[in-house]
Protein backbone atom coordinates (compact mmCIF):
# COMPACT_ATOMS: atom_id res chain seq x y z
CA UNK A 1 0.00 0.00 0.00
CA UNK A 2 1.35 3.41 -0.95
CA UNK A 3 0.54 6.42 1.19
CA UNK A 4 0.50 9.97 -0.10
CA UNK A 5 1.85 13.05 1.61
CA UNK A 6 -1.65 14.54 1.47
CA UNK A 7 -3.13 11.59 3.36
CA UNK A 8 -0.60 12.00 6.13
CA UNK A 9 -1.23 15.75 6.49
CA UNK A 10 -4.95 15.07 6.64
CA UNK A 11 -4.47 12.40 9.32
CA UNK A 12 -2.33 14.78 11.40
CA UNK A 13 -5.40 17.02 11.76
CA UNK A 14 -6.66 14.32 14.15
CA UNK A 15 -3.69 14.73 16.48
CA UNK A 16 -4.47 17.43 19.04
CA UNK A 17 -2.47 19.56 21.42
CA UNK A 18 -3.20 17.92 24.80
CA UNK A 19 -3.27 21.36 26.44
CA UNK A 20 -5.75 22.83 23.90
CA UNK A 21 -7.63 19.71 22.81
CA UNK A 22 -9.59 21.31 19.97
CA UNK A 23 -6.44 22.52 18.20
CA UNK A 24 -4.49 20.11 15.99
CA UNK A 25 -0.73 19.89 15.66
CA UNK A 26 -1.11 21.14 12.09
CA UNK A 27 -3.11 24.22 13.14
CA UNK A 28 -0.57 24.87 15.88
CA UNK A 29 2.10 25.04 13.18
CA UNK A 30 4.52 22.56 14.71
CA UNK A 31 4.67 20.19 11.73
CA UNK A 32 7.66 21.20 9.60
CA UNK A 33 7.58 18.52 6.93
CA UNK A 34 6.03 15.25 5.86
CA UNK A 35 7.88 12.83 3.62
CA UNK A 36 6.58 9.54 2.29
CA UNK A 37 8.55 6.81 0.58
CA UNK A 38 6.37 3.85 -0.29
CA UNK A 39 4.68 3.24 3.04
CA UNK A 40 7.48 4.60 5.22
CA UNK A 41 6.71 8.03 6.68
CA UNK A 42 8.92 10.71 8.16
CA UNK A 43 7.36 13.63 10.01
CA UNK A 44 9.46 16.55 11.24
CA UNK A 45 8.07 18.60 14.11
CA UNK A 46 9.37 21.53 16.13
CA UNK A 47 8.58 22.51 19.73
CA UNK A 48 6.56 25.60 20.66
CA UNK A 49 8.34 26.21 24.00
CA UNK A 50 11.41 23.98 24.40
CA UNK A 51 10.40 22.81 27.88
CA UNK A 52 6.85 21.93 26.82
CA UNK A 53 5.92 18.57 28.35
CA UNK A 54 3.23 18.12 25.69
CA UNK A 55 5.82 17.64 22.94
CA UNK A 56 6.61 13.95 23.70
CA UNK A 57 2.86 13.29 23.88
CA UNK A 58 2.25 14.93 20.51
CA UNK A 59 5.20 13.07 19.05
CA UNK A 60 3.74 9.76 20.22
CA UNK A 61 0.27 10.80 19.04
CA UNK A 62 1.61 11.54 15.56
CA UNK A 63 3.44 8.22 15.34
CA UNK A 64 0.36 6.32 16.46
CA UNK A 65 -1.96 8.12 14.02
CA UNK A 66 0.37 7.60 11.07
CA UNK A 67 0.81 3.92 11.93
CA UNK A 68 -2.98 3.61 11.92
CA UNK A 69 -2.92 4.79 8.28
CA UNK A 70 -0.97 1.65 7.47
CA UNK A 71 2.55 3.02 7.43
CA UNK A 72 5.14 0.29 7.87
CA UNK A 73 7.72 2.62 9.45
CA UNK A 74 7.16 5.99 11.09
CA UNK A 75 9.92 8.36 12.09
CA UNK A 76 8.94 11.51 14.01
CA UNK A 77 11.92 13.78 14.24
CA UNK A 78 12.25 16.96 16.34
CA UNK A 79 14.10 19.83 14.67
CA UNK A 80 14.60 23.35 16.03
CA UNK A 81 14.99 24.98 12.65
CA UNK A 82 13.15 26.80 11.21
CA UNK A 83 12.21 28.10 14.63
CA UNK A 84 8.54 27.98 15.62
CA UNK A 85 6.90 31.33 16.21
CA UNK A 86 3.36 31.98 17.39
CA UNK A 87 2.65 33.59 14.00
CA UNK A 88 2.45 30.02 12.70
CA UNK A 89 -0.77 29.38 14.61
CA UNK A 90 -3.54 29.06 12.01
CA UNK A 91 -6.54 31.44 11.96
CA UNK A 92 -8.82 28.44 12.66
CA UNK A 93 -6.88 27.72 15.88
CA UNK A 94 -6.99 31.37 16.93
CA UNK A 95 -10.76 31.36 16.62
CA UNK A 96 -11.03 28.17 18.68
CA UNK A 97 -8.81 29.61 21.42
CA UNK A 98 -11.21 32.56 21.78
CA UNK A 99 -14.08 30.18 22.48
CA UNK A 100 -12.37 28.75 25.56
CA UNK A 101 -11.36 32.13 26.98
CA UNK A 102 -7.79 31.96 25.71
CA UNK A 103 -6.62 35.11 23.94
CA UNK A 104 -4.55 34.25 20.86
CA UNK A 105 -1.07 35.77 20.56
CA UNK A 106 -0.73 38.99 18.56
CA UNK A 107 1.06 38.51 15.25
CA UNK A 108 4.50 40.06 15.41
CA UNK A 109 6.35 39.20 12.18
CA UNK A 110 9.45 38.23 14.17
CA UNK A 111 9.46 41.46 16.17
CA UNK A 112 8.73 39.91 19.53
CA UNK A 113 10.44 42.72 21.45
CA UNK A 114 7.99 45.23 20.07
CA UNK A 115 5.01 43.11 21.04
CA UNK A 116 6.33 42.59 24.56
CA UNK A 117 6.61 46.35 24.99
CA UNK A 118 2.97 46.62 23.97
CA UNK A 119 1.61 43.77 26.08
CA UNK A 120 -1.52 45.65 27.21
CA UNK A 121 -2.77 45.54 23.62
CA UNK A 122 -4.36 42.16 24.17
CA UNK A 123 -8.08 41.86 23.64
CA UNK A 124 -10.24 40.16 26.22
CA UNK A 125 -11.53 36.88 24.73
CA UNK A 126 -14.85 37.37 26.58
CA UNK A 127 -15.84 40.97 25.78
CA UNK A 128 -13.22 42.02 23.15
CA UNK A 129 -12.20 45.06 25.19
CA UNK A 130 -8.58 46.21 25.02
CA UNK A 131 -8.77 47.59 28.55
CA UNK A 132 -6.66 44.70 29.80
CA UNK A 133 -3.56 44.39 31.94
CA UNK A 134 -0.84 41.75 32.14
CA UNK A 135 -0.94 40.26 35.62
CA UNK A 136 1.74 37.63 35.18
CA UNK A 137 3.86 36.66 32.17
CA UNK A 138 3.66 33.10 33.51
CA UNK A 139 0.55 30.99 33.82
CA UNK A 140 -0.75 27.44 34.18
CA UNK A 141 1.37 26.20 31.28
CA UNK A 142 4.63 27.49 29.75
CA UNK A 143 2.80 28.97 26.78
CA UNK A 144 0.24 30.99 28.77
CA UNK A 145 0.26 34.38 30.47
CA UNK A 146 -2.37 35.74 32.87
CA UNK A 147 -4.31 38.91 32.09
CA UNK A 148 -7.15 40.83 33.72
CA UNK A 149 -9.91 42.63 31.82
CA UNK A 150 -11.05 45.87 33.47
CA UNK A 151 -14.11 46.12 31.21
CA UNK A 152 -15.75 42.85 32.18
CA UNK A 153 -13.71 42.25 35.32
CA UNK A 154 -12.60 38.80 34.23
CA UNK A 155 -9.19 37.28 34.53
CA UNK A 156 -8.21 35.41 31.35
CA UNK A 157 -5.30 33.53 29.85
CA UNK A 158 -3.34 34.43 26.77
CA UNK A 159 -1.34 32.11 24.53
CA UNK A 160 2.00 33.92 24.70
CA UNK A 161 3.60 35.44 21.65
CA UNK A 162 6.89 33.75 20.80
CA UNK B 1 30.11 25.48 8.39
CA UNK B 2 28.59 22.03 8.55
CA UNK B 3 27.36 20.17 11.59
CA UNK B 4 30.59 18.16 11.69
CA UNK B 5 33.54 19.78 13.38
CA UNK B 6 37.23 18.89 13.33
CA UNK B 7 38.16 16.74 16.39
CA UNK B 8 39.99 19.46 18.33
CA UNK B 9 37.06 21.88 18.03
CA UNK B 10 34.64 19.11 18.82
CA UNK B 11 36.08 18.63 22.29
CA UNK B 12 36.23 22.37 22.95
CA UNK B 13 32.68 23.04 21.83
CA UNK B 14 31.62 20.13 24.02
CA UNK B 15 33.06 21.91 27.07
CA UNK B 16 31.41 25.18 26.09
CA UNK B 17 27.94 23.66 25.60
CA UNK B 18 28.30 21.59 28.77
CA UNK B 19 28.80 24.83 30.73
CA UNK B 20 25.66 26.31 29.17
CA UNK B 21 23.67 23.17 29.94
CA UNK B 22 24.89 22.92 33.52
CA UNK B 23 24.11 26.59 34.19
CA UNK B 24 20.54 26.00 33.01
CA UNK B 25 20.04 22.77 34.93
CA UNK B 26 21.41 24.01 38.22
CA UNK B 27 19.74 27.43 38.25
CA UNK B 28 16.55 25.76 36.99
CA UNK B 29 16.64 23.40 39.93
CA UNK B 30 17.08 26.33 42.32
CA UNK B 31 14.08 28.09 40.72
CA UNK B 32 12.02 24.93 41.21
CA UNK B 33 12.64 25.15 44.94
CA UNK B 34 10.07 27.97 45.04
CA UNK B 35 7.29 25.65 43.88
CA UNK B 36 4.76 25.67 46.69
CA UNK B 37 6.72 28.26 48.66
CA UNK B 38 6.42 31.44 46.60
CA UNK B 39 5.64 34.59 48.60
CA UNK B 40 2.51 35.10 46.49
CA UNK B 41 0.73 32.69 44.16
CA UNK B 42 1.80 34.57 41.02
CA UNK B 43 5.46 34.22 41.96
CA UNK B 44 5.05 30.59 42.87
CA UNK B 45 3.76 30.07 39.33
CA UNK B 46 6.41 32.34 37.80
CA UNK B 47 9.40 30.61 39.40
CA UNK B 48 7.89 27.19 38.66
CA UNK B 49 7.46 28.14 34.99
CA UNK B 50 10.94 29.61 34.83
CA UNK B 51 12.30 26.37 36.29
CA UNK B 52 10.45 24.36 33.66
CA UNK B 53 11.80 26.61 30.90
CA UNK B 54 15.38 26.30 32.16
CA UNK B 55 15.12 22.52 32.38
CA UNK B 56 13.86 22.52 28.79
CA UNK B 57 16.86 24.62 27.78
CA UNK B 58 19.22 22.32 29.68
CA UNK B 59 17.72 19.32 27.86
CA UNK B 60 18.18 21.09 24.52
CA UNK B 61 21.87 21.69 25.25
CA UNK B 62 22.47 18.18 26.67
CA UNK B 63 20.82 16.80 23.53
CA UNK B 64 23.37 18.73 21.44
CA UNK B 65 26.05 16.99 23.51
CA UNK B 66 24.52 13.60 22.69
CA UNK B 67 25.30 14.49 19.08
CA UNK B 68 28.91 15.15 20.10
CA UNK B 69 29.29 11.65 21.58
CA UNK B 70 28.46 12.87 25.07
CA UNK B 71 26.26 9.89 25.88
CA UNK B 72 22.74 10.05 27.20
CA UNK B 73 21.29 13.45 28.24
CA UNK B 74 19.80 12.02 31.47
CA UNK B 75 23.11 10.42 32.41
CA UNK B 76 24.87 13.75 31.86
CA UNK B 77 22.40 15.50 34.14
CA UNK B 78 22.01 12.90 36.85
CA UNK B 79 25.13 10.75 37.06
CA UNK B 80 27.96 13.27 37.28
CA UNK B 81 29.40 14.45 40.56
CA UNK B 82 29.93 18.07 41.52
CA UNK B 83 33.57 18.22 40.32
CA UNK B 84 32.35 17.28 36.84
CA UNK B 85 29.78 20.09 36.70
CA UNK B 86 30.79 23.20 34.75
CA UNK B 87 28.15 25.69 35.92
CA UNK B 88 29.05 29.08 37.32
CA UNK B 89 28.91 29.16 41.12
CA UNK B 90 26.17 31.81 40.93
CA UNK B 91 23.72 29.12 39.83
CA UNK B 92 24.33 26.77 42.75
CA UNK B 93 24.07 29.22 45.66
CA UNK B 94 21.10 28.42 47.91
CA UNK B 95 17.83 30.04 46.90
CA UNK B 96 18.04 32.40 49.88
CA UNK B 97 15.18 34.83 50.30
CA UNK B 98 12.93 35.97 47.47
CA UNK B 99 15.10 39.04 46.86
CA UNK B 100 18.17 36.89 46.30
CA UNK B 101 16.44 34.49 43.92
CA UNK B 102 15.04 37.43 41.99
CA UNK B 103 18.33 39.30 41.69
CA UNK B 104 20.29 36.16 40.87
CA UNK B 105 17.87 35.24 38.11
CA UNK B 106 17.79 38.77 36.74
CA UNK B 107 21.59 38.88 36.46
CA UNK B 108 21.57 35.40 34.93
CA UNK B 109 18.78 36.08 32.43
CA UNK B 110 20.49 39.20 31.21
CA UNK B 111 23.79 37.34 30.79
CA UNK B 112 21.99 34.63 28.90
CA UNK B 113 20.19 37.13 26.69
CA UNK B 114 23.46 38.78 25.70
CA UNK B 115 25.25 35.47 25.14
CA UNK B 116 22.41 33.84 23.18
CA UNK B 117 22.13 36.88 20.91
CA UNK B 118 25.75 36.31 19.93
CA UNK B 119 25.46 32.51 19.77
CA UNK B 120 22.55 32.81 17.34
CA UNK B 121 25.26 33.79 14.83
CA UNK B 122 27.48 30.80 15.64
CA UNK B 123 29.09 29.04 12.69
CA UNK B 124 28.04 25.74 14.30
CA UNK B 125 24.42 25.37 13.10
CA UNK B 126 23.05 23.17 15.93
CA UNK B 127 24.23 25.70 18.52
CA UNK B 128 23.02 28.69 16.49
CA UNK B 129 19.56 27.12 16.12
CA UNK B 130 19.26 26.27 19.81
CA UNK B 131 20.37 29.78 20.81
CA UNK B 132 17.91 31.45 18.43
CA UNK B 133 15.12 29.34 19.87
CA UNK B 134 15.95 29.76 23.54
CA UNK B 135 16.55 33.51 23.47
CA UNK B 136 12.92 34.11 22.49
CA UNK B 137 11.67 32.30 25.60
CA UNK B 138 14.17 34.10 27.81
CA UNK B 139 12.56 37.43 26.97
CA UNK B 140 9.73 36.55 29.35
CA UNK B 141 12.17 35.80 32.15
CA UNK B 142 13.85 39.13 31.63
CA UNK B 143 10.52 40.94 31.62
CA UNK B 144 9.67 39.26 34.92
CA UNK B 145 12.99 40.09 36.61
CA UNK B 146 13.16 43.66 35.36
CA UNK B 147 9.62 44.42 36.50
CA UNK B 148 10.24 43.08 40.00
CA UNK B 149 13.61 44.75 40.52
CA UNK B 150 12.07 48.09 39.53
CA UNK B 151 8.99 47.48 41.63
CA UNK B 152 10.93 46.56 44.75
CA UNK B 153 13.35 49.44 44.22
CA UNK B 154 10.38 51.74 44.83
CA UNK B 155 9.11 49.60 47.66
CA UNK B 156 10.63 51.38 50.63
CA UNK B 157 13.72 50.95 52.76
CA UNK B 158 13.21 47.35 53.75
CA UNK B 159 12.70 46.12 50.19
CA UNK B 160 15.67 48.13 48.97
CA UNK B 161 17.90 46.77 51.73
CA UNK B 162 16.96 43.18 50.87
CA UNK B 163 17.73 43.76 47.21
CA UNK B 164 21.05 45.46 47.91
CA UNK B 165 22.14 42.60 50.20
CA UNK B 166 21.16 40.15 47.48
CA UNK B 167 23.07 42.12 44.90
CA UNK B 168 26.20 42.23 47.07
CA UNK B 169 26.20 38.43 47.13
CA UNK B 170 25.03 37.71 43.57
CA UNK B 171 26.96 40.27 41.54
CA UNK B 172 30.50 39.00 42.24
CA UNK B 173 29.29 35.44 41.65
CA UNK B 174 27.75 36.46 38.31
CA UNK B 175 31.26 37.10 36.96
CA UNK B 176 31.65 33.31 36.86
CA UNK B 177 29.09 33.19 34.04
CA UNK B 178 31.71 34.77 31.80
CA UNK B 179 34.63 32.59 32.85
CA UNK B 180 35.96 31.17 29.57
CA UNK B 181 36.28 27.42 29.15
CA UNK B 182 39.67 26.01 28.26
CA UNK B 183 40.49 26.55 24.58
CA UNK B 184 37.79 29.17 24.13
CA UNK B 185 40.22 31.06 21.88
CA UNK B 186 40.08 28.24 19.30
CA UNK B 187 36.31 28.35 19.26
CA UNK B 188 36.31 32.11 18.89
CA UNK B 189 38.83 31.94 16.05
CA UNK B 190 36.58 29.46 14.23
CA UNK B 191 33.55 31.74 14.66
CA UNK B 192 31.73 29.22 16.82
CA UNK B 193 31.32 31.34 19.96
CA UNK B 194 31.80 34.99 20.98
CA UNK B 195 34.70 35.92 23.28
CA UNK B 196 33.38 35.71 26.86
CA UNK B 197 35.08 39.01 27.69
CA UNK B 198 32.95 40.73 25.05
CA UNK B 199 29.79 39.11 26.35
CA UNK B 200 30.68 40.25 29.87
CA UNK B 201 31.30 43.80 28.66
CA UNK B 202 27.93 43.92 26.87
CA UNK B 203 26.26 42.60 30.00
CA UNK B 204 27.86 45.26 32.20
CA UNK B 205 26.87 47.99 29.73
CA UNK B 206 23.24 47.10 30.38
CA UNK B 207 23.21 45.95 33.96
CA UNK B 208 25.29 48.67 35.60
CA UNK B 209 23.20 51.67 34.40
CA UNK B 210 20.00 49.75 35.08
CA UNK B 211 20.92 49.01 38.69
CA UNK B 212 22.36 52.47 39.26
CA UNK B 213 19.28 54.21 37.94
CA UNK B 214 17.15 52.05 40.23
CA UNK B 215 19.24 53.43 43.09
CA UNK B 216 21.42 50.41 43.87
CA UNK B 217 25.14 50.35 44.45
CA UNK B 218 26.88 48.02 42.04
CA UNK B 219 29.25 46.02 44.23
CA UNK B 220 32.97 45.90 43.67
CA UNK B 221 34.28 42.58 44.93
CA UNK B 222 36.29 39.53 44.11
CA UNK B 223 34.81 37.49 41.29
CA UNK B 224 33.78 33.92 42.09
CA UNK B 225 35.51 31.93 39.37
CA UNK B 226 36.37 28.26 39.00
CA UNK B 227 32.93 26.85 38.20
CA UNK B 228 33.88 26.23 34.56
CA UNK B 229 36.74 24.03 35.85
CA UNK B 230 34.74 22.02 38.36
CA UNK B 231 35.43 24.14 41.44
CA UNK B 232 32.24 24.54 43.41
CA UNK B 233 30.84 25.46 46.77
CA UNK B 234 29.48 22.80 49.11
CA UNK B 235 26.01 23.90 47.99
CA UNK B 236 26.35 22.17 44.64
CA UNK B 237 26.90 18.73 46.21
CA UNK B 238 23.87 19.30 48.42
CA UNK B 239 21.81 20.27 45.40
CA UNK B 240 22.99 17.25 43.40
CA UNK B 241 22.25 14.90 46.31
CA UNK B 242 18.63 16.02 46.22
CA UNK B 243 18.29 16.35 42.43
CA UNK B 244 19.98 13.08 41.47
CA UNK B 245 18.71 10.81 44.25
CA UNK B 246 15.86 9.24 42.32
CA UNK B 247 17.73 8.64 39.07
CA UNK B 248 20.72 7.19 40.88
CA UNK B 249 18.47 4.86 42.86
CA UNK B 250 16.57 3.65 39.81
CA UNK B 251 17.66 4.91 36.37
CA UNK B 252 14.76 3.01 34.77
CA UNK B 253 12.15 4.78 36.90
CA UNK B 254 9.41 6.46 34.90
CA UNK B 255 7.26 9.28 36.28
Amino acid sequence: MNLTVGQVWEALEDVKDPEIPMVSVVELGIVQAVEVEGDAVRVVITPTFTGCPALPMMREGIAERVRALGASAVDVEVCLSPRWTSDRIAPSARAKMQTIGLAPPPRHADRLDLVLELTPLVRCPYCASSDTVLENPFGPTLCRAMYYCHACQQPFEQFKAL
Amino acid sequence: MSNTLPPNLQSSIFDYILALADDELVIGHRASEWTGLGPILEEDIAFSSIAQDELGHALTFYTLLEGLDGGDADDLAFLRGSAEFRNAQLCELPRGDFAFSLVRHFLYDLAEAVRLDRLADSAYPPLAQAAAKIRQEEKYHLMHGRTWVQKLARGGDEARAHLQTALDLAYPAAAGLFEPVEDEAELVAAGLVPPSAEVAASWREVVVPFLSSAGFTVPVGTSHLGGRYGQHTEYLSQLLDAMQALYRTDPEASW
